[in-house]
């Protein structure tokens, strides 16, 4: 047949149809990470580059290696993959569940196979076993995922054996990446509802226990945020999951109006007692949702007010919860954990000094190797989890927003491949690696930042490494290898 | 396989939370590296420790090359509050040699100081000795955030002129304010030549820039010290003070209270300067400063009051030679014009008395006998000449203007702070007083022989003294004779000249020599040198008379003019004289004359302090 003596040429050439885009910001991901690892370990007094005493010299052994992994990775046959998801899988399961006994304890985790002179985490190895796994639940014949609560329960057994075990390891932050692969049950069918309460749900709890400091028409101004942001999902779904257009807008010209009036006696100085009006403007939409359930009998209006009722309650337990629930020790943990409280001598130590470091790189950086926050140590972790510091202090806004860009341009192009492949195996996988990117993006650079809170997870391609880089070099390259053999499915 | 189109569609979302997230991202960073600069200084203010490097504070020399002051180390202990981390408090206390009570005293003390910061270094403990600052160095890496700082102090070598070159102290918060220069814990000149020579003797201060590291160590110097300024040292300064004169007239003043100015006439420079009683400036360095501070202010004989140019004396007879050219310059008398003298002098009912000599006699014999009567005719005549003046008030204005020519009612300008102008009536002063017109010479007859409302102070005197002795001309008195690679200001080096013609001067000067040859100077009338001098006895309303004197010497070449002003000391021979005399010929020939030991042992064992009417407390 002409599409197997097709796949048989592309055998014998393993880069062909490969995706060069992907692999040129692999590249240049990986030595500005190269680079970026000299920067932050450089003493003042320090040797080359290839010292392999130093970080940058290991990490430049790790890269060397991770080519070659790469292109084996490349040799082999896309199939293989497919055909051995599971055992794969299961292999590095045990491997995990191994390394809860045999790691030594290391700053309290549990997660480091220490042979000879090199540790490997076996939890960076996971991520691509699982995302393999994944994809072959997915691609069995006629899998579709809301056709039973049974395939719901099997993805997310895949999902969940890795982030017990890891968890087991005290890796919280690795972990913790594997709830990004929500994003492909998703992708996948999973109700957008679920998605959107469990993003709103974590940002209503950050929001209102975070901001409580600043007032806002007699509420605290996260209180506030909160009330905006039921207001917006209410309208939103009315138009769009209920998609009843003139009640969304009359709920929203509604809303608006209110919002203006209170406005305006907030500028003549009355003080509007956002305490009951803020809670009152919602409860009257809601009734006239209700109003309008029943007069056009649509049913699904009804998840609107759910929704807004949910979200309000929610709110108020957490507030109850916070600060009348927990003993005040407990709050300072979650407030310092969040990145809330400035605890600047322990727990926010980094962060702050992280954000000095980032902020005072100024547009375009103090150069190259002249970081100060850096040199003198004064992020720890800067040549793992704080690295962006680095690149913020040196290379400044320039460095912070390219390298941003960088990682946008890869994800949306995996994106894009996992959107092109004709089997579902491909695209899920697809889907995996982009989740994987997407949380370690979102929340390592999030952390240095001081949006997010201090979770211990990597910054692809550059924190220092050989397991993180090698996992990260997996996804990407057993996903190119994938998709270089996209054609011969067709 | 099937393509759903409508879950493709959720492409978008992913995609679009992804871009949603990176675009908050980007305006935080955008809020962090550029909005926001006070990153920076926190970076700064982390990586760069600006150490200040005290310069040494000029040394200050005799005219003879002679050193008195200079610098010796000490250490202070500063703390940067931030940096501080937890710390055996205890261990730190014991090495310092402090309790615990003490260091949470200071600590407490130092956070209510204006002007407290935690990002600046403190001073936490000052004048740290040899010893201490030996054990804490040692220690110093357990306790980051604490550091010592090498100040400088000031040492004398000899116990003597305190009031001449003052002292330092730390600036207070008007200093820091007055002056940019200063920081907290910096030190000023306060008293004498220190304070105001500060600006030559502090010199400049130097700055390093070291990189310290997250744990406080030292990484060495940022840019290997391109941004390091060194400290310039202060200038050393040479004072026209003669160490052994001052010393020696100091030794002379011992248990009485006074003053003794000696001013080189040719150059206006004071080759000594006493005030007494004087103190051991050693007593305002370190850490007791404070303690010895009060005392001296408390102590009721004031000997923080320099009273060689800060007292306002009545002159006295000192007063009177200056009268004579007055009298001499406005044509009132002439070398011949002979007053009555009849016990004093007599006019309108009233009565300035005078002592025996004869009658009449001209200004010379009037000068050596120091006669009341014929400065106060003469007075009366200048005041009460209607045809030349019009109103005594208009001849009063005169006569003051010629006064002040010569020194008196005005600061003189000498290189020394608080200098007293002393006291010199204008007419309506006296209009205000008296009314106008209803005052003449004979209502202020006292003023014409340096009683009554004239005040001069001892530098005054001295200084119209050199005039005398210069026949007509002085330089501003000044103590310092050269600031190292500085010019002198001009006013130290240029001529003024009263309002008298210099012809008149031998007149005077020639009464004066008579004075210690046959008059009321007679003990100062050595051998071998040509000693003019006049002496003061002023009336004192609340006690003992002061004893003054005033003489330059030699006569012909005058090396030195000397005033002494001794308080209820009584007749100016008695003290005056003697001291004056004493401190002429210690300077002129190097020591006293056997023969006139005894007046030496006479007035160092004298003490008139018990006059003085201090009960001492």
């Amino acid at each position: 047949m002409e599409s197997r003596s097709i796949n048989y040429r592309n055998q014998e050439s393993p880069l062909k149809g490969i995706d060069w885009p992907t692999v040129i910001i692999y590249i240049l991901l990986v030595v500005a990470g190269a680079v970026s690892i000299y920067a932050a370990s450089y003493d003042f007094d320090n040797a080359s580059i290839f010292d392999y005493s130093e970080y940058s010299g290991k990490q430049l052994t790790w890269i060397g290696l991770s080519f070659i992994l790469g292109l084996g990775l490349l040799l082999i046959d896309a199939r293989m993959y497919e055909t051995y998801a599971y055992p794969i899988y299961v292999a590095v399961m045990l491997l995990l569940l191994v390394t809860i006994f045999i790691a030594p304890n290391i700053k309290g985790s549990h997660s480091w196979i220490v042979l000879g002179p090199m540790s490997i985490q076996p939890a960076e190895f996971a991520k691509f076993a699982t995302a393999l796994a994944l994809a072959k639940l997915f691609s069995g014949y006629n899998f579709n995922l809301n056709a039973s609560t049974g395939n719901y329960m099997k993805a997310l057994a895949i999902i969940f054996l890795p982030v017990g075990l890891i968890l087991a390891q005290n890796e919280t932050g690795s972990a913790l990446v594997y709830l990004g692969l929500f994003f492909v049950l998703y992708r996948e069918g999973m109700s957008g509802l679920i998605l959107m309460s469990a993003l709103l749900a974590i940002t209503i709890f950050v929001i209102s226990v975070k901001y409580t400091e600043t007032m806002i028409v007699g509420i605290p101004s996260g209180q506030f945020t909160v009330y905006l942001i039921v207001m917006v999902t209410m309208v939103t779904m009315l138009a769009m999951y209920s998609k009843v257009a003139d009640v969304a807008r009359n709920v929203a010209l509604g809303f608006v109006g209110c919002g203006l009036v209170i406005w305006i006696l907030e500028l003549c100085g009355v003080d509007v007692p956002g305490k009951y009006v803020l809670p009152g403007m919602i409860a009257a939409a809601c009734l006239y949702c209700l109003f309008e359930t029943l007069r056009l009998r649509v049913t699904k209006i009804t998840a609107a007010i759910g929704a807004a009722i949910i979200a309000v309650g929610f709110m108020f337990s957490v507030n109850y919860v916070f600060t009348s629930v927990l003993k005040p020790h407990q709050q300072m943990r979650i407030k310092v954990a969040l990145g809330i409280e400035d605890d600047i001598l322990k727990a926010g130590y980094n962060v702050n000094q992280s954000k000095i470091a980032i902020g005072s790189g100024g547009f375009a950086g103090k150069g190259f190797l002249k970081g100060t926050q850096t040199k003198l140590k004064y992020v720890p972790e800067q040549h793992t989890d704080f690295i962006f510091c680095t690149i913020g202090e040196e290379e400044g806004f320039i460095g912070t927003s390219l390298t941003m860009m960088l990682f946008v341009i890869l994800i949306l192009r995996v994106i894009v491949i996992a959107e092109r492949q004709p089997t579902t195996f491909g695209r899920v996988f697809a889907y995996c690696v982009a989740s994987y990117f997407i949380v370690h993006f979102c929340i390592n650079i999030g952390m240095v930042i001081g949006l997010c809170p201090v979770i211990g997870i990597p910054l692809p391609f550059f924190s220092y490494g050989g397991s993180s880089l090698w996992g990260f070099t997996f996804l990407l390259f057993i996903l190119l290898r994938i998709d270089a053999s996209r054609r011969s499915h067709h | 396989m099937r393509k759903d189109y409508r879950l493709e569609k959720r492409k978008y979302v992913i995609g679009g939370f992804l871009l949603f997230i990176a675009l908050i991202y980007l305006i935080r960073l955008f809020d962090l590296q550029i909005n926001d600069s006070k990153y920076k200084t926190y970076a700064d203010n982390n990586a760069f420790l600006n150490k200040t490097v005290y310069p040494s504070r000029g040394l200050i020399y005799d005219r003879n090359g002679e050193l008195i002051v200079y610098n010796q180390p000490a250490y202070d202990v500063m703390m940067i509050p931030r940096d501080v981390q937890a710390f055996d408090t205890l261990d730190f206390c014991h090495t310092l040699n402090i309790t615990r009570e003490q260091f949470d005293t200071r600590l407490h003390d130092m956070k209510r100081t204006p002007g407290y910061s935690t990002y600046t270094p403190q001073v936490l403990i000052t004048h740290l000795s040899a010893e201490d600052y030996g054990r804490l160095q040692e220690k110093l890496y357990r306790y980051p955030g604490f550091f010592i700082q090498k100040r400088i102090l000031r040492q004398y070598k000899h116990k003597t002129a305190a009031n001449v070159l003052g002292n330092i102290r730390e600036v207070s918060q008007t200093d820091i304010e007055r002056d940019p220069y200063y920081q907290r814990g910096d030190y000023c000149g306060d008293l004498g030549i220190e304070k105001s020579y500060d600006e030559y003797l502090r010199g400049h201060k130097g700055a390093e820039v070291l990189i310290r590291d997250a744990h406080g160590r030292i990484q060495g110097r940022y840019q290997d010290g391109a941004l390091d300024v060194a400290p310039i040292s202060g200038r050393n300064l040479k004072l026209s003070i003669d160490l052994g004169l001052q010393q020696y007239a100091e030794s002379l003043m011992v248990n009485k209270i006074g003053a003794v100015v000696a001013i080189q006439p040719k150059t206006g420079e004071i080759l000594a300067m006493v005030s007494s009683p004087t103190y051991d400036p050693t007593l305002l360095v370190g850490r007791q400063r404070g303690r010895e501070y009060r005392n001296l202010v408390n102590n009721p004989y004031k000997p923080l009051f320099d009273r060689s140019l800060m007292a306002a004396y009545p002159p006295g007879s000192t007063f009177k030679p200056g009268q004579g050219l007055i009298l001499l310059q406005e044509g009132i008398i002439n070398t011949n014009t002979a007053y009555p003298c009849s016990h004093g002098f007599i006019s309108g009912g009233l009565r300035v008395g005078c002592h025996g000599h004869g009658s009449p006699i001209p200004l010379k014999p009037a000068l050596q006998t120091s006669c009341n009567a014929y400065f106060c005719w003469g007075f009366k005549a200048l005041v009460d000449k209607r045809s030349k003046y019009g109103t005594p008030a208009d001849a009063f204005e005169i006569w003051k203007h010629h006064l002040v020519s010569m020194g008196y009612g005005y600061k003189l300008g000498v290189d020394m702070p608080s200098e007293s102008r002393g006291f010199l009536p204008n007419a309506p002063y006296y209009n205000k007083r008296y009314g106008e017109g209803r005052w003449s010479a004979n209502t202020i007859i006292s003023v014409s022989i340096g009683q009554g409302e004239i005040c001069a102070t001892p530098l005054q005197i001295a200084n119209v003294c050199a005039t005398i002795a210069n026949r007509g001309w002085f330089i501003t008195p000044h103590v310092v004779k050269e600031i190292q690679d500085t010019v002198m200001p001009d006013i130290y080096s240029e001529k003024r000249f009263p309002t008298i013609d210099s012809r008149w001067y031998d007149e005077v000067a020639e009464g004066m020599r008579m004075a210690v040859t046959g008059g009321t100077c007679r003990l100062t009338n050595l051998p071998d040198i040509q000693v003019a001098g006049k002496t003061g006895t002023a009336q004192n309303p609340h006690g003992r008379d002061h004893s003054a004197f005033m003489g330059f010497a030699p006569y012909d070449d005058p090396e030195i003019a000397v005033c002494v002003y001794v308080e209820n000391a009584g007749f100016g021979a008695t003290f005056g004289v003697p001291i004056g005399s004493l401190v002429i010929e210690k300077y002129l020939k190097g020591e006293i004359a056997p023969e006139r030991k005894y007046l030496e042992q006479r007035m160092l064992e004298s003490n008139t302090i018990i006059y003085s009417g201090v009960k001492k407390h």
